[in-house]
């Protein structure tokens, strides 16, 4: 909403301030003044001036040679508008002068001939295209032949006026007209407002000889007003009309229409005038369009029609959509005699569709939409009359044509000064109270200790008490409530066990060197189950923006690889991310998607980079898997975890593995199918994805104290030659096994195959750790021990010691 | 003898100082001072002396053996000195190389801004609570005062995947199935989360996006306990001198509400760029729980009150560290995220 602060100045004073002043009351008052625009724009120099003779530039086609009288001197003007021509008045803008744009104006020589300043368009002076009158649209401006050449053209375009730009939250329609606006300025200011005083004669004939009307449709129209003007002569407005409509932002056309604009903004009731005589029928029905039905609207496009939609007829054909736009065959133009004006009170809900299914937003179905004040419409309606009659030299009729069931009884609300104070945390009398609401106009009778209000409908967002609460707050000053905190019941607060061992899966991957990463959940079909753990059928939005974020994804991974091939595609070429986010996996009971937590992390690159010192590693399945491991020993869950060889689509199928809590499959952790590391522009890489949920819910061994070993540890090693699929998991088991309590640790310190080992063998070499808490081992005991570790290697893995 | 033990004597120690390394040196000792060294031989050859001569020889015997073993200490000790100062020399490297890096990742600057939002309010007793990404249009509007054909619908845009089911626009719905959870109990919960709306991606605008919000629930809460505990958070996250200032707005699930700005922290309120002149920066929106939301919970509004706020991370981050453009937060790109591990004050 556009406010201009002169055209303000007509309903309340509020000179005593600088606009800055008043912009900065209103926002604090709860209405945000997001911008000031000064519409002079500093500029001087610029003035009326008239075209006494102009003759074609001899040595440029689209120039004319201008001899301007601006005012006790006649100065040439070189100008290359369209539309120039001699005994016109326009805007001349004179050495020194310097437009909104930055342009400077000085003399200057054109193709020879001498130009003493720059005849301009309404758009050189700051002033948008879309709002300056169509005929001048292409060219330079023509002002009226009675205004005075030397006279400032600014004074005379309204350009001295400052607008205030409203970012209005939904619920203050009210302020969608200058009247609301006056009445919120009033408010903040404690100033009565001047509202337009309506008179006019009327014609002896009566409009309900003219016209007939039915409303059908009555839920969605309860109240339907038409007037009758005749005899009117449809022309440009007076200047001050069309500067008014521009300063708000709407473009001038002619006369009636913008009256109708002029009404609009200054009441927030949308009018609409029709030319009776292309009526046709002497009559108006208001009823639900026909399935299918078509019409071409004022902006010439062709709409065909839904059954639940509202438009008006003259009982044969719509020759409107209802508060949304009108017909073309209605429209007024320059011929147009007698007019029908429109004011009614169209249903919100009914407008907010329609509007949104033929896609059309204009200031009259915003304001519909929000519902227009029910006891305006007819009032908007005799204004418009009396402008017409003033502007157009419109005869009105007698009377008007109306249907009216709408409710236009005040709400009433009651509320105790304590309820008020209880809620604030303050203490503002009563009389303050009411004070409060007496500025805002709005009727208070203080009554055995309470407040009683009637609300006026033109605030139809006041409708409960705690709409009075910040209503007195607003005003008293927000600035004015204490600075307290709640008291309650003392709560410890706190995270829960999961929330806080989800940090510590974090804090534990952001020290073993992964950065977290953030991606979006919604992903392509081809992406969103790719790398999966689990699938289920896939959740899609019902009008996605792009195939690209269409359906939501059940593994983290895809978006990880495409963060990964980002960051080295800009050469960012070692890559450690991870992330933990929900997947969402077909539709539960309750006709959600399962939502479960996941964490995923992916390596490329170098792991290790010191490169001076020449210590450079590559990232290769045994860092993911130390991690992992890691991850699981933070988390109290190592000794119950297994690693299992896997199969995964997109996967390296000899380098992938399943992990295992208990007899759960939890997470997958391997490298990236080198078909699928090409596809993505990425070198060896390495992936995993966990269910966290599931591992987070799985509770860790109490954590007890062991006591620190007081006698030593004795370590034996041992080398030995076992077939190559032997896994190293398994010969750990044995040996754990059959090492007894005795047997502390098992570590695996060398893997080798090739010379000096048979084909299709491998050698690895653990140590041992035997140990008892109580005393200090005998060598007799550890051979035992150990003789028995190497009998059961031998028998259940076919090892072979390696000398 | 004597003449023979004195130039013994010199002998050794001549040895002694010619010897350059502990080796060398060690080698003098056992040859001269060792059982078959020359001296041993000397004391040995005793027994041929008269009687009389012989403690006087003894004596002078001991006497050279100390002096020598003294000198031959010297030398060892001057030696090793210089041994150690070679090795010294040796070792010596260039401090300056650079040292080895300690591998850390980092986490990203959303999560850093609503960890220090949680722990600020867990401090304050509060809890965190969590929900569905995912949610019924029930929860997330019309149990926030949001009825089906609302205006202030129009506000959120949001991606629909049946009628009634959708990406949730907001944490509100956490505080919607909190209120209905809790019974009629009091409530101190802080909701951070995931949330997304059908906006195009740009500088300023991300169809996925973060938001914490908090609401405390019970009776007598004032709007002065909302001041009081905003001033308390804007404070907390952008200094000990900020001051705040609420201004009235709209939310559907609130009234009154308030927007919350702070005092600029770059200019301090005389006007900058960064509150574009105005000394203000507006940081996050807030109100009174609307009775409607507190019925439909199953609270009765004239006995128990509310309040309720919400931020966007995003936004406190791009303020809080300069972050021109929303997008970077969701690009990954590790030259941005690995910028915010470290200490800021």
């Amino acid at each position: 909403m556009l406010v201009s602060t002169n055209w303000l100045s007509k309903y309340v004073d509020w000179n005593e301030l600088s606009v800055e002043e008043l912009a900065e009351k209103i926002t604090r008052a709860g209405i945000e003044v997001d911008g000031i625009i000064d519409r002079s724009f500093g500029m001087d120099n610029i003035v009326i001036g008239y075209v006494t003779d102009c003759v074609k530039h001899p040595e440029a086609d689209k120039l004319h040679i201008c001899q301007v009288d601006v005012g006790g001197e006649i100065t040439q003007i070189i100008c290359g508008a369209p539309n120039i021509a001699a005994g016109q008045k326009v805007i001349v803008a004179r050495p020194g002068a310097v437009l909104p744009g930055g342009m400077k104006i000085k003399k200057a020589k054109l193709r020879g001939e001498e130009s003493n300043g720059m005849i301009c368009s309404l758009q050189e002076l700051g002033i948008e295209g879309k709002v300056v009158p169509k005929a001048y649209a292409e060219g330079i401006y023509v002002l009226p032949n009675d205004v005075q050449a030397g006279e400032s053209a600014l004074t005379h375009l309204g350009l001295y006026d400052q607008v205030m730009e409203f970012d209005l939250t939904p619920n203050r329609s009210d302020a969608l007209s200058m009247l609301g606006v006056a009445y919120e300025v009033g408010a903040i200011l404690s100033k009565d407002i001047k509202l337009p005083a309506i008179s006019f004669e009327e014609s002896s004939e009566k409009a309900q000889d003219y016209l007939k009307l039915a409303v059908e449709a009555q839920e969605d129209n309860p109240m339907y007003i038409a007037k009758v003007v005749k005899n009117v002569k449809v022309a440009e407005s007076p200047q001050w009309l069309q500067n008014t409509l521009m300063s708000a932002g709407i473009r001038p056309h002619n006369n009636i229409v913008d009256i109708t604009n002029y009404v609009l903004l200054e009441y927030g009731q949308p009018l609409h005038a029709f030319d009776y005589d292309r009526l046709e029928t002497k009559e108006i029905v208001v009823r639900h369009a026909r399935e299918g039905e078509k019409i071409v609207t004022l902006d010439q496009a062709e709409r065909t029609l839904n059954g639940h939609q509202l438009v008006i007829t003259n009982g044969v054909e719509p020759v409107a959509l209802a508060g949304v736009m009108g017909g073309a065959n209605s429209e007024v133009h320059e011929g147009t005699a007698t007019v029908v004006i429109e004011s009614a009170y169209f249903a919100p809900s009914s407008v907010r569709r329609t509007s949104k299914e033929v896609g059309l937003r204009s200031d009259a179905s915003t304001r519909f939409e929000k519902g227009v004040d029910p006891n305006r419409v007819a009032e908007a309606a005799e204004r418009a009359a009396q402008l017409m009659a003033e502007l157009a030299g419109g005869e009105v009729l007698e009377g008007s044509v109306q249907f009216d069931e709408l409710d236009k009884t005040a709400e009433r609300i009651i509320l105790s000064p304590d309820y008020v104070n209880n809620r604030l945390g303050m203490k503002i009398p009563m009389d303050e109270m009411k004070s409060i609401m007496d500025r805002l106009q709005i009727p208070t009778e203080a009554i055995n200790g309470q407040l009683v209000m009637d609300i006026p409908t033109r605030r139809q967002d006041l409708r409960i008490k705690e709409d009075i609460i910040e209503e007195i707050a607003r005003l008293y000053g927000y600035d004015e409530i204490p600075k307290t905190l709640p008291v309650v019941e003392s709560t410890p607060g706190g995270l829960t066990p999961y929330q806080a061992k989800r940090r510590i899966v974090r804090r534990f991957l952001e020290a073993a060197g992964l950065s977290q990463a953030l991606t979006y959940s919604l992903a392509s079909p081809k992406d969103a189950q790719a790398f999966a753990l689990e699938t289920a059928p896939v959740t899609e939005l019902l009008m996605p923006m792009s195939e690209e974020r269409s359906v939501l994804r059940q593994s983290l991974i895809p978006h990880l690889l495409d963060a990964a091939t980002y960051n080295t595609a800009r050469r960012n070429e070692s890559v450690a991310l991870y992330e933990t986010g929900s997947v969402f996996l077909g539709i539960e009971e309750d006709g959600l998607p399962k939502e479960v937590e996941h964490v995923a992390a992916v390596l490329t690159g170098k792991w290790v980079h010191h490169a001076w010192q020449g210590e450079t590693k590559k990232v290769d399945f045994f860092v993911m898997k130390g991690i992992v491991e890691g991850l699981f020993e933070q988390l109290g869950l190592l000794e119950r975890i297994q690693f299992t060889k896997a199969t995964v689509e997109g996967m390296h199928p000899g380098r992938t593995a399943t992990v295992w809590l208990g007899d759960q499959a939890v997470g997958m952790l391997g490298q990236v199918h080198p078909t699928v590391q090409n596809q993505r522009d990425l070198q060896e890489t390495y992936v995993m994805e966990m269910n966290l949920r599931v591992i987070m819910e799985t509770a860790a061994e109490e954590l007890f104290y062991e006591p620190v070993p007081r006698y030593p540890s004795i370590s034996r090693d041992i080398a030995l030659v076992v077939d190559r699929d032997t896994s190293a998991a398994n010969l750990q088991a044995i040996i754990l096994q059959a090492g007894g309590k005795l047997l502390k640790t098992v570590q695996l310190f060398d893997l080798y195959e090739g010379k000096n080992v048979e084909e299709g063998k491998k050698s690895l070499a653990f140590s041992l750790t035997y140990f008892d808490p109580e005393r200090t081992l005998t060598d007799e005991e550890v051979v035992n021990a150990h003789k028995k570790v190497l009998d059961a290697l031998t028998v259940q893995a076919n090892a072979q010691l390696r000398s | 003898m004597k003449e023979q033990l004195h130039e013994l004597k010199e002998q050794v120690i001549a040895k002694i100082k010619d010897s350059q390394t502990i080796k060398e040196l060690n080698d003098v000792r056992v040859a001269y001072l060792g059982k078959k060294g020359p001296i041993t031989d000397l004391l040995k050859g005793m027994g041929k002396l008269p009687a009389e001569e012989r403690p006087k020889m003894g004596a002078l015997v001991n006497e050279i053996r100390e002096s020598v073993t003294g000198i031959l200490e010297e030398r060892k000790e001057t030696l090793e000195q210089q041994a150690i100062q070679e090795q010294l020399e040796k070792e010596s490297i260039d401090v300056t190389l650079p040292g080895r890096p300690v591998e850390l990742g980092n986490h990203h600057p959303l999560t850093r801004v609503v960890e220090e939002i949680e722990d600020f309010f867990i401090s304050m007793g509060y809890e965190i609570a969590e929900g569905p990404e995912v949610e019924k249009d029930y929860y997330n509007f019309e149990a926030l005062n949001l009825p089906k054909g609302h205006p202030a619908r129009d506000m959120q845009d949001s991606f629909y995947i049946t009628e009634d089911i959708l990406l949730r626009t907001h944490t509100s719905p956490v505080q919607a199935r909190t209120m209905e959870a809790k019974d009629g109990a009091a409530i101190k919960i802080i909701c951070p989360g995931k949330v997304y709306r059908r906006d195009s991606d740009d500088a300023t605008h991300s169809h996925q996006f973060t938001q914490i919000e908090g609401l405390v629930v019970g009776e007598n809460i004032r709007m002065s306990d909302l001041k009081g505990t905003l001033d308390l958070l804007a404070k907390k996250l952008f200094g000990a001198d900020r001051e705040i200032r609420l201004r009235p707005s709209f939310f559907p699930f609130t009234e009154p509400s308030v927007e919350m700005d702070i005092s600029c922290f770059k200019c301090g309120g005389s006007g900058c760029n960064v509150c574009k002149k105005t000394g203000w920066i507006e940081i996050l929106g807030a109100g009174m729980v609307h009775p409607n939301v507190l019925k439909m919970a199953g609270y009765n509004p004239e006995e128990v009150t509310g309040f309720a706020f919400g931020m966007g991370p995003e936004r406190i981050a791009m303020l809080k560290y300069g972050v021109e453009d929303i997008r970077h937060f969701y690009t990954n790109d590790i030259r941005f995220i690995s910028q915010f591990h470290r200490a800021e004050a």
